[in-house]
């Protein structure tokens, strides 16, 4: 399944990821994954929400530049193994995974891997003949 | 040494007169041969039969920078392209370059004027003369070394760039004279130290330094740590390159080739002629040049004129030392650098926002420049590498604008400062 995220920019300077997340605050928006790797000067912050679309809007009106990316998701069983099995079978088929984050809930016996790929059609199609499923 | 003893000590009088009949003669030479000229005195309702004596200078019409990229390339030459012999180019103010062009005649007078600047600052035929300038377009690096040749001196055409082997040279080679920026000199001086080379190891008595504004402040500190003798010398791509003027020996100033380049300082404001003394800006007009005369060029640049006697005995006037400019022009490693270059690459970019700043520091002797713009294309957001190709986009197309390198900083929309007024986009934290 094609999961939509927000990007936005932001300087590595302090206090801007905390207004990033005043404004959506502010918004009323939940946060339900986020996610900031650390680089020198600045970052891409990706988030997914319970609503992108205002997301977007209310982050452009306080002056941040984002954008809305598509991803694709797949729950598998949270255990040895799981994760390899996914990124072998893109690996065997040649896809480039530019980015990929997962998480597992406390508690829930599986676990979300989120990736942003060359050829998002492709690979769900491969990893669901392969047993994998789609978030 | 003096170079051209006839000319350089020549009386005063003798001088205006051979002035005097050079700008008659270089005034109808522009107007028969160059429609720009033609035209402008038309405009102006300036006859060339106007001039009767050297005063009468102040009638004709200025030339500016801007003249020579709305002509570029050829617009302003005197004679058929194959008359030409070579060409060099500068900074514009925006995408083109300035281009200037050399009559056989016209490379003659500058080997000469380079040769007399050489001699003045000291160079005599058994020095090994160390070129750090680039070499290429730029006229300072080719000025120079032909001037140096001419004297009879030996040449390292040692370039610019990688300057761990520019000081390997200057020792192994034992070179007598660096020919550099006054801030690459100071920077050499660094790698001295940091490669643990001691200053006597090396042959090293003079530097020629130019085409970067200095103090007495930096010179001394070159001459302490290269334990040289230093000298300035000043010139410009649309005059002729180096060679308009140079220090001599006794410090008292940059003596002028007048016979050649004749001088005038104006009020920067009225442009009105100022007094002896006086700091104003600097208007030259090339006596000789055939190929592409420039009458009465505002150079930008301030100084001062002397005309009192030097010790030296050379009899020509005499410029300070260029202390700063009437416009933003910028010198960034040497290199001449116009905000609006910056600007005019930036707008032709959709990716970033209309805003910038630039900010030039010195680190260890040598020019920084930082870019600053805004990332305004959330298309880029998608991934790391789409900015980071951005980035490097954006330094390439100012190094091909410019000829340096800038660090590019990409930062928010919205976070640079925003002006209602005249915009300030330039942050010069260098001390020189």
């Amino acid at each position: 399944m094609i999961i939509n995220q927000i990007a936005v920019f932001l300087e590595n300077r302090s206090g801007r990821i905390c207004e990033f997340a005043r404004v959506l605050k502010d918004a009323n928006i939940n946060i339900q994954t986020m996610n900031i790797a650390d680089t020198s000067e600045y970052g891409i912050l990706r988030a997914i929400t319970d609503n992108n679309d205002k997301a977007i809007k209310v982050l452009k009106e306080n002056g941040f530049n984002t954008a809305s990316t598509d991803l694709i998701g797949f729950q598998v069983a949270d255990k040895p193994g799981e994760m390899h099995k996914v990124l072998q079978l893109l690996d065997q088929e040649r896809i480039n995974i530019s980015y990929l984050y997962s998480y597992a809930q406390v508690g829930s016996k599986t676990a979300a891997i989120l990736l942003k790929v060359d050829f998002p059609d492709l690979a769900i199609k491969i990893l669901n003949q392969n047993g994998v499923k789609s978030f | 040494m003096i170079y051209n003893v006839k000319i350089e000590t020549m009386s005063t009088i003798s001088m205006r007169r051979l002035q005097l009949k050079r700008l008659k003669h270089i005034v109808n030479y522009a107007y028969a041969n160059i429609p720009f000229y033609k035209n402008k005195y038309d405009q102006a309702g300036f006859k060339p039969c106007d001039i009767k004596n050297l005063d009468d200078i102040k009638r004709i019409p200025f030339v500016v920078k801007s003249d020579l990229r709305e002509n570029y390339p050829y617009g302003l030459l005197a004679v058929p392209k194959e008359s030409l012999v070579r060409i060099h180019a500068s900074s514009g103010t925006s995408g083109k370059p300035t281009v200037v062009c050399y009559t056989e005649n016209d490379m003659k007078v500058w080997i000469e004027c380079c040769a007399r600047v050489s001699a003045a600052g000291g160079v005599t035929k058994d020095d090994l003369v160390q070129i750090s300038f680039g070499y290429g377009m730029f006229t300072g690096a080719l000025g120079m070394h032909q001037g140096c040749r001419k004297l009879g001196a030996a040449i390292i055409p040692a370039s610019s760039g990688n300057t761990e082997r520019q000081v390997m040279f200057l020792k192994d080679l034992q070179a007598s004279v660096l020919v550099a920026t006054p801030s690459y000199a100071l920077y050499i001086s660094e790698m001295i130290n940091k490669l643990g080379y001691n200053i006597e190891d090396f042959n090293l008595k003079l530097g020629l330094f130019g085409s970067e504004a200095s103090t007495d402040a930096m010179h001394n500190e070159i001459r302490k740590r290269l334990k040289i003798e230093t000298t300035d010398n000043y010139g410009l791509s649309e005059i002729i390159g180096p060679g308009v003027s140079g220090e001599c020996l006794a410090h008292t100033g940059l003596h002028v080739n007048e016979d050649h380049f004749y001088p005038e300082v104006l009020d920067r404001e009225s442009l009105e002629p100022i007094e002896d003394g006086e700091l104003g800006e600097l208007v030259l007009t090339t006596l000789t040049k055939e190929g592409m005369p420039m009458i009465r060029y505002r150079t930008k640049d301030l100084t001062s004129l002397d005309r009192s006697p030097c010790p030296c005995g050379r009899n020509t006037v005499r410029m300070s030392r260029v202390t700063g400019r009437t416009d933003d022009m910028l010198i960034i490693r040497g290199v001449n650098v116009f905000p609006s270059q910056v600007e005019s690459v930036l707008m032709n970019m959709k990716e970033i926002g209309g805003q910038y700043e630039m900010i030039i520091t010195r680190e260890n002797y040598l020019d920084k420049l930082e870019i600053r713009v805004e990332v305004a294309d959330g298309a880029l957001l998608s991934d790391f590498h789409s900015l980071e190709k951005l980035r490097e986009l954006v330094k390439h197309n100012i190094k091909v604008i410019l000829q340096i390198d800038a660090e590019i900083k990409l930062v928010e929309p919205l976070s640079l400062k925003r002006f209602e007024g005249k915009a300030r986009r330039v942050t010069d934290l260098r001390q020189i």
